[in-house]
C-alpha cells in the first residue's frame, strides 16, 4: 500500500474510539492498541464505558470509550486529551468533544447523524456548529453506506454488514497513522475460523476503510510514531486483571502450592476470575461462588487446606468479605483479598475507578484486625503486587488485601516478560512432625508468624477457629491472653515493613514539593512531576505501594521536602493516614471523585499554585 | 480417598483433650459419641479428617474431636468445607452446623453446597430454637412457638430440611435422633461413605431452651409407634409390635395395620433410597406426627457426579492437552513481540 501523503514524525499521540456500547469500540481500540504495540510503541490505555450491556441506543449515557496513547518515549498514562477521535454516533460527540484537543482530528459517522440521533444526543442542528468544531480536522465519512456497499456481494443479513463499521473506522485510523493491517487480519482468521465469511467481511470493512482514508487524504501530512526506546527483552500487552491474575499464579508455582480462587463476579474485578477459571491446566482451581461471602469462605478453607488461596472483588464485595477476613485475621490463615476499586459508595459507578476503598481495606473490619494492604500502581506492575500480596500471605501467615482499581484492571501497557527464575523463591512456614504436640499459635520469633500444618499430616492434627486460643489453640477467655494475642497479631503484620522495600522517590531526591500518591495514579503522578522539572521546579514523585505496613524510611524521604502534597481519588483518605501516622509534617491535598483518573494538567496547575504559594 | 480396611482406631482415638463445655444433658454429647464411633469404621486415616463448623452450639464440635478442625463463622461452614474438599479431594469433610446456622444465616451455601454436590457430610442438629444466644425461634420452629423474640408465639411457617435438600436437587438425606447413638452411627457411617453432599438431620434436644421439643415423637413411650426407621429394601413397618405400615394410596402415604382390611406385609410400600426421582422419598421426608411417623434413616441416598471429582477430572484433562505447562509458557503465550 503505497502513500503518496507527506509524513511527519511525532513523538505521541492520544487516539479515542467513541460510540455506543454496541458498536464494538473496545474491540477496536484494542485491536489498534494491539497493532501499535507490536510495531515497538510504547504504550498506555483506557477504556471508559457505561455500567449497562446496552444503555439506550444513541444517548450520551450509552457512549463507550476507550482511549490508546501511543508514543516514541515512555508512555506512563492514557493521555489527558485526544488528538484523535473517533464517533460513530451524535452522542459520542457530545460526550467526548470537551476530550479533543484543540484543532485535533474527528471522524465520524455521517449516515448516523440522522435528525432522530441528533435528538437523542441533545442536539438542535449540526453537532460540529454547537460544540464550535469548525476549526477541527473534521472527517464526516459515509462509514454506514460504505461498509453496505463493500460487502454487499457477501450475502449477509443487514445487521452483521453494519457491525463491520467499527472496523471501516479502525482501517482509516490505521491510515492516518501508517499501520500494517496484517495482525487486526490474522485476528479475523483466528477468532472466525469457523465463519469465514464473517473473517473475510471484517476484512473487507477494515481495507474498505484504510483506502477511504487514503483516498479522501483525511490527514495531511499523515503521523508517523517511530518505536520507542525501550530495554531489550520480549514484550507483551497485558492488563491490570490478567496481570493480577497472572501474578498470583507465578507465586503459586514459586510457593510449590496449587492455586485455588474462589469468587463471585463483580464489575470491574471479574476478569480476575475469568482468567484463572481458564487456566485449568496450570492446575488452577477456580470456584465460582453463591456469593462474595462463599468467595472468600471457600478461599479460606482451601488455604486451611494447604492451598496458596485467593479472593477477588470490588468495594461492596469486600464489604460483604469483612467478617471472614476477619476470620482470616484470627486464625491467622494467609490469603490474598484482591479488591478492584470503582467509584462507590454502595452501587456507586461500577465501571468507573476510584480510590475510596482505602479505609475499607484498612480498617473495614470489628475487633483490632489489622491486614496486609499494598496497591498496584500500573496495569502491568498488577503482576509484581500480586506476587508481592501472595509472598507477604504465604511467608508471614496473614490476609493480604491487593487494591488496584478500575482503570488499571481495564487499562493495559506493554510489558517486559520476566523470567520465572528471576522471581524469588515463596517459603511458606510450614510445621514438620517433629512439632509434635503441634502448638497452632507458636509463632518464629522473627516474623511472629505461626506454623501452617496441613490437613493430612500425620500428627499435626489440631483446631483453629475464630474463637480467641492459647498458643496451644485451647479457647481463652481469659483477658490477658487475649491482650498478648491481639498485640502478636499487630506486631505480626508491623514486622512486614522489614521485609519490604524502602519508598523511592522519582525526580528530585529533595526539594521544594513532594507529590505523593498511592495506588493507580502514579503514571499521571510521574508524567506531572517529570513536566513539573522541565519547568524548572524541583519536585519528587513518592508513589506508595506499601500502605500497610509502610516502608521505613517515609519520615527520611518526607523531610527532604518544604512542602507535601497528597494527591489522590477520594476526599483525602489517604493524606488522613499519612496525618495520623507521621504527625510532624502537613499536608496539602489533591482530590477529586469523578470516577476518572486525574489529568496531567489539574495535577501541574495544582502544584504550581501550591509552589508559588509563600 | 486412600481407605484401608481397618483403621484400628478406636473412638477414644479421636477424643481431642479439650473439656466439652455443651450442658448436661444436651443432645449435642451423645452426636459426639456416635460420629466418634462411627469414624473407626470407615478405614480412614485419622489425619485426613476435617472438621469444619459454623457458629452456634453444635458448633464447638470440632474442639473436641482428635482431627484437623476449623471453627468458622456464623453460617459459613458449608462455604468453608467446600473449599477445603475442593482444595483437597482426598480429606473427609464435615460440616457441623445446626438449625439457625445452616437454615438462616448460612442458607445460600447450604443450598448451594446440596446444589454441586461436593462431597462433605453435613451434620444438621435441629433443637427447633437459638441457643447459643439464649432461646429465640429458628427457621425449624413450630409456627406459633413461643420465645423470647416471638413472645406472642411465631407466625412464621418452618423449613422442614428434607424438603429443602430435596429441593436443592440433594442426593443424600437422612435423618436421625440424638439419643440413637446405634442408629446415629449406622448413619454418619454410611453418610461418609456416600459420594456427594449428605446431609444428615439430628432431632436434637436443647435441654434449657426448648426441652423436650421432640419428645412426643422421640420419647421412649411413643417412639415405636411415631416414628418408622426406614431401611434400603425393606418395608415400611413401624409400632411397638411391628403391626403398622405405609402404603401409597392414591398419590399420598397412608398408614395402615397390618392384619386389617386385608393388608399384609406384602402389600406395603418397600423402602428405595437409591431411587432417583424423589417423590416418595419427598413424602417420606415431610412426615409429621400425628397423621403419619416421623422418618428416620437414610431416607434418600442417589449416586451422581460429585463437584470435587469433576473439577479434578476437569483439570487433569484439560493439562493434559494444553500446550501450556508452567507459567513461562503461559507469559510467552499469545502475542509476544522482541525488542532487540
Amino acid at each position: 500500500m503505497a502513500k503518496n501523503s507527506q509524513v511527519i514524525q511525532r513523538e505521541e499521540v492520544v487516539i479515542r474510539f467513541s460510540g455506543d456500547s454496541g458498536d464494538g469500540m473496545q474491540l477496536t481500540g484494542t485491536l489498534f492498541s494491539d497493532t501499535a504495540a507490536l510495531f515497538g510503541n510504547d504504550l498506555s490505555t483506557f477504556p471508559d464505558y457505561p455500567a449497562e450491556i446496552r444503555a439506550p441506543q444513541g444517548t450520551v449515557g450509552g457512549v463507550s470509550g476507550f482511549q490508546v496513547h501511543l508514543g516514541h518515549s515512555e508512555i506512563n498514562t492514557p493521555g489527558d486529551f485526544a488528538d484523535v477521535l473517533v464517533a460513530m454516533n451524535p452522542a459520542a460527540i457530545k460526550a467526548n468533544a470537551k476530550w479533543v484537543k484543540p484543532g485535533g482530528t474527528i471522524i465520524y459517522d455521517k449516515d448516523n447523524f440522522t435528525d432522530k440521533n441528533l435528538e437523542k444526543a441533545g442536539y438542535k442542528s449540526d453537532p460540529i456548529a454547537e460544540e464550535k468544531l469548525e476549526n477541527y480536522n473534521i472527517i464526516a465519512a459515509p462509514v454506514s453506506s460504505m461498509v453496505k456497499e463493500a460487502l454487499k456481494n457477501f450475502g449477509l443479513d443487514p445487521k452483521s454488514v453494519l457491525r463491520t463499521k467499527n472496523m471501516f473506522a479502525l482501517g482509516m485510523v490505521y491510515w492516518l497513522f501508517d499501520r500494517k493491517l496484517k495482525y487486526t487480519e490474522q485476528y479475523f482468521d483466528k477468532k472466525f475460523s469457523k465463519k469465514p465469511e464473517i473473517a473475510e467481511a471484517n476484512k473487507v470493512a477494515l481495507r474498505s476503510g484504510y483506502y477511504y482514508a487514503e483516498t479522501i487524504e483525511a490527514l495531511n501530512p499523515v503521523i508517523k510514531i517511530a518505536p520507542a526506546q525501550i530495554a531489550k527483552g520480549t514484550y507483551r500487552n497485558i492488563s491490570g486483571n490478567t496481570a493480577t491474575a497472572w501474578g498470583l499464579m507465578a507465586a503459586a508455582e514459586k510457593a510449590g502450592l496449587k492455586l485455588f480462587i474462589g469468587s463471585y463476579p463483580i464489575t470491574p474485578a471479574t476478569g480476575i476470575l475469568e482468567e484463572l477459571a481458564a487456566r485449568k491446566d496450570l492446575g488452577v482451581k477456580s470456584f465460582q461462588a453463591e456469593d462474595e461471602i462463599a468467595g472468600i469462605c471457600t478461599a479460606l478453607g482451601a488455604s486451611f487446606a494447604g492451598r496458596l488461596a485467593v479472593t477477588s472483588t470490588s468495594g461492596p464485595g469486600l464489604a460483604l468479605k469483612s467478617e471472614a477476613i476477619g476470620l482470616a485475621v484470627m486464625a491467622e490463615l494467609p490469603i490474598v483479598i484482591v479488591n478492584v476499586q470503582r467509584g462507590g459508595p454502595s452501587t456507586g459507578l461500577p465501571t468507573k475507578t476510584e480510590q475510596a476503598d482505602l479505609f475499607q481495606a484498612l480498617y473495614g473490619r470489628n475487633g483490632e484486625c489489622p491486614v496486609v494492604v499494598l496497591a498496584a500502581s500500573t496495569p502491568a506492575d498488577c503482576f509484581d503486587y500480586a506476587f508481592e500480596a501472595a509472598r507477604i500471605a504465604l511467608e508471614h501467615m496473614t490476609p493480604v488485601i491487593l487494591l488496584t482499581d478500575g482503570y488499571l484492571a481495564n487499562g493495559s501497557e506493554p510489558w517486559k516478560i520476566p523470567a520465572m527464575k528471576d522471581l524469588p523463591v515463596i517459603k511458606p512456614p510450614f510445621a514438620d512432625n517433629k512439632e509434635i504436640p503441634f502448638m497452632p499459635y507458636k509463632r518464629d520469633c522473627e516474623t511472629l508468624a505461626r506454623s501452617w500444618a496441613i490437613p493430612g499430616t500425620p500428627g499435626l492434627e489440631h483446631r483453629i477457629g475464630g474463637l480467641e486460643k492459647t498458643l496451644k489453640g485451647t479457647v481463652s477467655y481469659i483477658p490477658e491472653n487475649h491482650e498478648m494475642m491481639v498485640n502478636f497479631r499487630a506486631d505480626k503484620v508491623a514486622r512486614v515493613s522489614s521485609k519490604i522495600p524502602e519508598l523511592k522517590v522519582l525526580g528530585d531526591h529533595e526539594g521544594d514539593l513532594l507529590l505523593v500518591g498511592w495506588g493507580g495514579t502514579k503514571g499521571y503522578l510521574m508524567t506531572a512531576v517529570r513536566e513539573l522539572q522541565q519547568e524548572g521546579y524541583k519536585t519528587g514523585l513518592a508513589a506508595f505501594n506499601y500502605l500497610n505496613p509502610m516502608p521505613m524510611n517515609v519520615s527520611d524521604v518526607f523531610r527532604r521536602f518544604k512542602k507535601i502534597v497528597v494527591a489522590e481519588l477520594n476526599l483525602g483518605q489517604f493524606a488522613d493516614y499519612l496525618k495520623m501516622k507521621y504527625q510532624e509534617f502537613s499536608y496539602s491535598r489533591i482530590n477529586k471523585v469523578q470516577g476518572l483518573p486525574f489529568t496531567i494538567q489539574e495535577i501541574k496547575d495544582k502544584c504550581i499554585k501550591l509552589l508559588e504559594e509563600k | 480417598m486412600a481407605e484401608q480396611q481397618t483403621s484400628g482406631y478406636t473412638p477414644k482415638d479421636f477424643k481431642s483433650d479439650q473439656e466439652v463445655r455443651w450442658c448436661p444433658g444436651c443432645g449435642d454429647h451423645a452426636v459426639l459419641n456416635a460420629v466418634q464411633k462411627a469414624l473407626p469404621e470407615l478405614g480412614i486415616p485419622k489425619e485426613k479428617f476435617a472438621f469444619i463448623s459454623g457458629i452456634g452450639c453444635s458448633s464447638r464440635f470440632p474442639y473436641y474431636m482428635d482431627t484437623y478442625g476449623f471453627h468458622g463463622i456464623h453460617g459459613r461452614a458449608a462455604a468453608i468445607a467446600s473449599g477445603v474438599k475442593t482444595a483437597n479431594p482426598e480429606l473427609s469433610v464435615w460440616d457441623i452446623t445446626g438449625d439457625g446456622d445452616a437454615l438462616a444465616i448460612g442458607g445460600n451455601h447450604f443450598i448451594h453446597a446440596i446444589r454441586r454436590n461436593i462431597d462433605i457430610n453435613i451434620i444438621l442438629f435441629n433443637n427447633e430454637i437459638y441457643g447459643l444466644t439464649k432461646g429465640q425461634y429458628s427457621p425449624t420452629s413450630e409456627k406459633g412457638l413461643v420465645t423470647k423474640t416471638s413472645p406472642f408465639g411465631t407466625v412464621e411457617e418452618p423449613f422442614s430440611v428434607g424438603e429443602l435438600v430435596i429441593g436443592a436437587k440433594g442426593k443424600f438425606f437422612a435423618r436421625t435422633v440424638d439419643s440413637n447413638v446405634s442408629l446415629s452411627t449406622q448413619i454418619y457411617t454410611e453418610a461418609a461413605r456416600h459420594k456427594g453432599t449428605s446431609v444428615v438431620e439430628v432431632l436434637q434436644n436443647c435441654v434449657i431452651f426448648n426441652d423436650g421439643i421432640h419428645d412426643g415423637v422421640t420419647g421412649k413411650e411413643v417412639r415405636e409407634d411415631r416414628t418408622i426407621i426406614l431401611r434400603h429394601g425393606e418395608p415400611m413397618i413401624f409400632g411397638k409390635n411391628n403391626d403398622k405400615g405405609l402404603i401409597l394410596q392414591g398419590l399420598k402415604l397412608k398408614v395402615v395395620s397390618l392384619g386389617e382390611n386385608g393388608i399384609t406385609e406384602k402389600k406395603l410400600l418397600v423402602h428405595d433410597a437409591r431411587e432417583p426421582n424423589p417423590g416418595i422419598q419427598y413424602m417420606l421426608a415431610n412426615m409429621r406426627y400425628p397423621e403419619y411417623p416421623v422418618a428416620l434413616g437414610v431416607i434418600r441416598s442417589v449416586e451422581g457426579h460429585t463437584y470435587d471429582a469433576d473439577v479434578e477430572e476437569q483439570i487433569s484433562r484439560i493439562s493434559q492437552d494444553s500446550k501450556i505447562k508452567c507459567m513461562d509458557d503461559l507469559l510467552h503465550s499469545g502475542s509476544v513481540w522482541v525488542v532487540d
